[in-house]
């Protein structure tokens, strides 16, 4: 063969890779703009938002803009002593300026989120700075409150400098930058996120699993059954989607609470005595039962859909060349259902990780997850900052369980039906 | 060899409890036979070859194999070998995995189980196929992976439902060949489903013919062909002209038929006196254009239609107020004068006009 291929001509002239370029270029002007309004859409609702709570979670610019002229006067400073007058005067001029626009009340609170303590002694502070005068500022600030002649306090002020800062992701696993900038854990009392992510994690996955050993019988007789069975059970299947999940949950409320019917059933049965009802809400069980029945449909359908393509024949021709009725599931009808399984409990997962509602409403102390403590950050707090970087977590936790669930199965082995 | 190998004892079976799908089924099946149930779709065939795998359970009667009642065996203790419509390969495992899926629920030691692999792979010629996966095969050759798993774990009868149905009409029939040398070959029992006559004429030792949930006939091919017990079968199997007429006379072997103001010599099959109502059956081929005086039918029609086909030419005749009458002529210089519109004559012995059951 020759290296240098003809050039095909048609019948104008123009070379045929021309004319073809120019004849499919319509087409895909067509197709973009058919799905321009969509790209916008997402990037407007998606792209925007997610982007914007990355820069959230590591901005620290508002303190930053607050103390311009400390942070540059302790650039200098090498934290190990108590600043030098320099500093404290900056610190004053600063916090002046705060004072007359009304805003040393933010400073405080962010300053608080660094180190407690912040403040009571930037209130005092505020209080007695009008008295200051000039000169000698160290002496002055130092006098306001002993905090302020702690150099723990001012390393504090220190951290803040960056505009940007990971501070929020460390305190999202418990741990925090101590003043000599090392990495540690908080106290073990403290601990409150950790045990929040291990119990997120711990109720997706019971959630997942208890999802799929009811979803799996229930899908293979949904693919089973003949059509007008098959109907009216997949209408069942389907009929919590028609449902208000406010609805759900309450109803699991009626049912599960001490003085509930599950409670009543039990105490009538003589299963258990009429002071000594059990309790099976506002706990983990609570979460549990409710978040695997509201979850069920998302684990049926996929199953469902590939239980579907899976020719009876299969299983009829593994019976008769000889393996057992559980032989014959196990090797051949099950390997052929794990895409099925793989999409239902990735589903399942990533949805349960992030739960709210839910757990809010019958999860009590202990079965909260960590979206009820961003929840918390967003409304009560009004942590954003904190609150976006724990949502990114969350984020990078579902795309690392995405990355580990395609190396295992392989994400092309996927089937939502 | 074992005349009754397979026993189909009065067996019947219906699916709702107000249909019988198969009624009063009396069958018996020779060892090393191959034998095709051949009818149309809901006759009953599939309904039968599923009983005897042991999908479907009798709702009366028994089945035998061998002598044993199998009816309170479940499927896998069968020992049966089977091949679906679909094929059924399993499409997770490769053709090796496949193979080796019998085999290794029997706890066949592994260099057995390759061995019987290797032996069932070159039966079917797909040496060299053993690492690929069903879906990387072509539909001929997936057919011939479900044929050697059906025999590689050496059963004693493998049943067939409508293997070829899903393949084009050349491989189909490369394909017949192919299982009927098999079969030949290593002399295993098959019962084998069809709703294509040729594909049962062509493979079998024996055709039992369902309709209606019974074994109207159960014969070899020629005889099926040349000899139909009923007009179903006559009907049903190749091509057939028809007269419907009434016994007027019935003696010595030969009886009368007045079919349009005409008396047809006819063979009589299952009429048994005069006045009974039948229908003739008569194959295309033993009608002849011009015949000689020795003929005992002989009757005038005209052409009605002409259709070349290459060797033949079939001749669409109104004869006897029949205008549906076929005629194949092989296209010999004898016969050029076949011309549309023409008068001509045309007769038969009445050994070939078989008088059948009016229906």
């Amino acid at each position: 063969m020759s290296s240098e291929t003809q050039k095909i001509l048609t019948t104008d002239g123009i070379p045929l890779e021309v004319s073809l370029k120019k004849a499919e270029r319509r087409n895909k002007i067509k197709a973009f703009l058919l799905v321009a309004p969509l790209l916008l859409f997402l990037i407007i609702t998606y792209v925007f938002p997610i982007g914007d709570m990355l820069l959230r979670s590591i901005d620290d610019k508002m303190v930053t803009e607050m103390l311009p002229k400390t942070f540059k006067a302790m650039e200098k400073w090498d934290g190990k002593e108590l600043p030098e007058e320099e500093v404290f005067e900056a610190f004053y001029l600063d916090f002046r300026k705060l004072v007359d626009e009304k805003r040393e009340g933010k400073l405080s609170t962010q300053l608080n989120y660094t180190k407690n303590g912040f403040k009571s002694i930037i209130k005092k502070l505020r209080r007695k700075s009008k008295n200051f005068e000039e000169g000698n500022y160290k002496e002055q600030i130092m006098s306001v409150h002993k905090r302020w002649a702690n150099i723990e306090y001012w390393q504090a002020i220190k951290r803040r400098a960056p505009a940007i800062t990971g501070q929020k992701y460390l305190k999202g696993m418990d741990m925090y930058q101590n003043e000599s900038g090392e990495i540690v854990s908080v106290a073990e009392d403290r601990r409150i996120h950790r045990i929040l992510w291990l119990r997120t994690l711990e109720i997706a996955f019971f959630v997942t699993l208890f999802c799929f050993l009811m979803a799996y019988p229930i899908a293979h007789l949904l693919a089973t059954l003949p059509m007008k069975y098959s109907n009216l059970l997949m209408i069942c299947v389907l009929l919590p989607f028609w449902t208000s999940l406010l609805v759900r949950t309450a109803s699991w409320m009626i049912l599960l609470q001490q003085q509930g019917v599950v409670n009543d059933f039990f105490v009538g049965i003589g299963l258990v005595a009429d002071d000594a009802r059990p309790e099976m809400m506002y706990n983990k069980t609570g979460t549990y039962v409710a978040m695997t029945q509201i979850l069920l449909p998302f684990m049926v359908l996929p199953l469902y859909s590939v239980m579907k393509t899976i020719s009876p024949s299969l299983m009829r021709a593994g019976k008769s060349l000889g393996g057992t009725p559980i032989v014959a599931f196990w090797k051949v009808y099950f390997p052929l259902t794990i895409p099925g399984i793989g999409a239902g409990c990735l589903l399942c997962f990533i949805l349960a990780i992030g739960y709210y509602i839910t757990p809010a409403l019958v999860g009590g102390a202990s079965g909260t997850l960590i979206s009820n403590q961003i929840a918390f950050h967003m409304k009560s707090t009004l942590d954003w900052s904190f609150a976006s970087a724990m949502g990114l977590m969350l984020l990078t936790g579902v795309l690392a369980i995405y990355w580990v669930y395609n190396k295992l199965v392989g994400i092309d082995n996927i089937k939502l039906g | 060899m074992n005349k009754e190998f397979v026993k189909f004892d009065k067996v019947d079976k219906s699916y709702d409890g107000k249909i019988l799908v198969v009624k009063d089924l009396q069958l018996d099946i020779e060892e090393g036979e191959f034998v095709t149930m051949l009818g149309p779709s809901g006759s009953g065939k599939t309904t039968c070859l599923m009983m005897l795998a042991g999908f479907e359970t009798p709702t009366h009667g028994e089945i035998y194999l061998d002598g044993k009642a199998i009816s309170s065996i479940p499927p896998h203790k069968r020992g049966i070998g089977m091949v679906f419509q679909n094929y059924a390969l399993f499409p997770h495992m490769t053709v090796y995995e496949n193979l080796a899926f019998p085999l290794r629920v029997r706890k066949i030691p592994k260099d057995e189980a390759d061995k019987k692999i290797d032996k069932a792979l070159s039966m079917v010629s797909l040496q060299g196929f053993a690492d690929r996966m069903p879906g990387q095969l072509s539909g001929g050759q997936q057919q011939r992976v479900a044929v050697a798993r059906s025999l590689v774990f050496d059963p004693q009868l493998v049943l067939m439902d409508e293997p070829l149905g899903a393949l084009d009409k050349n491989l189909r029939e490369s394909m017949q060949y192919e299982i009927k040398h098999i079969h030949e070959n290593i002399g295993v029992t098959v019962v084998y489903v069809t709703h294509d006559q040729s594909e049962a004429l062509t493979m079998s030792n024996r055709i039992a013919v369902f309709n209606d949930g019974k074994v109207q006939q159960l014969s070899s091919p020629d005889e099926l062909y040349e000899k139909p017990v009923n007009s179903f079968v006559a009907e049903f199997i190749g091509e057939n002209n028809t007269f419907a007429g009434e016994v007027s006379d019935i003696s010595g072997g030969k009886c009368k038929v007045k079919v349009a103001n005409t008396e047809i010599l006819a063979n009589p099959i299952s009429v048994k006196g005069k006045g009974e109502k039948t229908k003739i059956s008569l194959r295309p081929e033993r009608a002849l254009i011009n015949p000689s005086d020795k003929m005992d039918n002989i009757h005038s029609g005209k052409i009605e239609e002409v259709i070349y086909h290459g060797d033949h030419t079939r001749v669409r005749i109104n004869v006897l107020g029949n205008d549906q009458f076929i005629l194949k002529v092989p296209n010999s210089s004898a016969n050029m004068d076949i011309k549309l519109g023409k008068d001509i004559k045309i007769g038969w012995n009445s050994d070939d006009a078989r008088a059948l059951d009016p229906k």
